[in-house]
């Protein structure tokens, strides 16, 4: 193993952590539920009773770059690491798959976790195994 | 006008909530595979994000844990619904292993999805609509397994 040890990364990650875990505490203790994305995004497309509150969520999430340019005066750099059908795969998997285990980094990694449930344990042993896993794969492996 | 204020809540929270991933790193796919390579050159940066989160989470789901215990309401007023933590399922598992390889291809997982999105990265928008597309499936998809 080669590590990249970047401490203004480190530094970036930690912070953004934090702001990740406010966020999610205020949504519980501000109105009371999980902030788990998958869960109010797959809410809004199943068409729940709740809608305006998932959307106001939502909407907040999409406009969030906007604001961050609005702050620091650039984006971060992005790099997308596939091509078209495999983000196609990838997107498919991500949907249904955080559907059958209700929740996903947010709502079992962020909320789950802070919350001790054994449940969230699982479902971020799972989901985290299974993502060192398919890497190793698609990038050693099959590579 | 109660469900105006908790939308205005709630669009707040997604505002920090994107912030906090773009500052972190989660919605840049190459950082996060960066995470997951632990066989290349490995950057365990994003390890802290979830150490973070948990951090400040811990103590404040603790406050929310006991207000909803005694009955107590949100500060929108709306009951705290916190769902149970037993039951650890096959699909528990299943599901959290399909959305692990899915988070492993491309290195996007929900949250990043949409902040990707709103970054006007046209490949995030690819992600969102097969993710969105996969939401739709799992109901007909359930019915039938569960048959």
């Amino acid at each position: 193993m080669n590590i990249i040890w970047d401490p203004s990364a480190l530094l970036a990650a930690l912070t953004g952590g934090v702001l990740i875990g406010l966020a999610a505490a205020w949504m519980a203790l501000g109105l009371g539920r999980i902030a788990g994305i998958s869960g109010l995004l797959g809410g809004l497309v199943d068409g729940a009773p709740d809608r305006a509150v998932r959307a106001a969520f939502v909407g907040g999430l999409l406009l969030a770059p906007a604001l961050y340019l609005l702050l620091r005066g650039e984006l971060p750099a992005v790099k997308m690491m596939v091509d078209t059908p495999q983000l196609l795969l990838a997107g498919l998997l991500v949907g249904i798959g955080t559907r059958f285990a209700s929740g996903c980094t947010s709502g079992h990694g962020v909320c789950g976790l802070s919350r001790l449930s054994p449940r969230s344990l699982v479902a971020t042993l799972s989901f985290m195994g299974a993502g060192f896993a398919a890497v190793y794969l698609l990038r050693h492996l099959l590579a | 006008m109660k469900h105006h204020a908790q939308a205005g809540q709630a669009f707040a929270i997604g505002l920090l909530f994107g912030v906090g991933l773009l500052l972190s790193g989660m919605s840049n796919p190459q950082k996060v595979i960066g995470f997951l390579d632990l066989a290349g050159a490995w950057d365990p940066s994003l390890a802290l994000v979830m150490g973070g989160a948990i951090a400040v989470g811990l103590p404040l789901f603790r406050i929310a844990e006991s207000r909803s215990q005694r009955q107590l309401p949100s500060w929108s007023g709306a009951p705290i619904h916190l769902p149970g933590k037993s039951g650890i399922t096959p699909r528990l598992v299943l599901g959290s292993v399909l959305f692990g390889i899915g988070w492993g291809i491309a290195g996007i997982c929900p949250g990043p999805g949409l902040v990707l999105v709103g970054s006007l990265q046209w490949p995030g928008l690819v992600f969102v609509l097969a993710m969105v597309a996969g939401m739709l499936l799992f109901r007909p998809l359930d019915k039938v397994l569960s048959r």
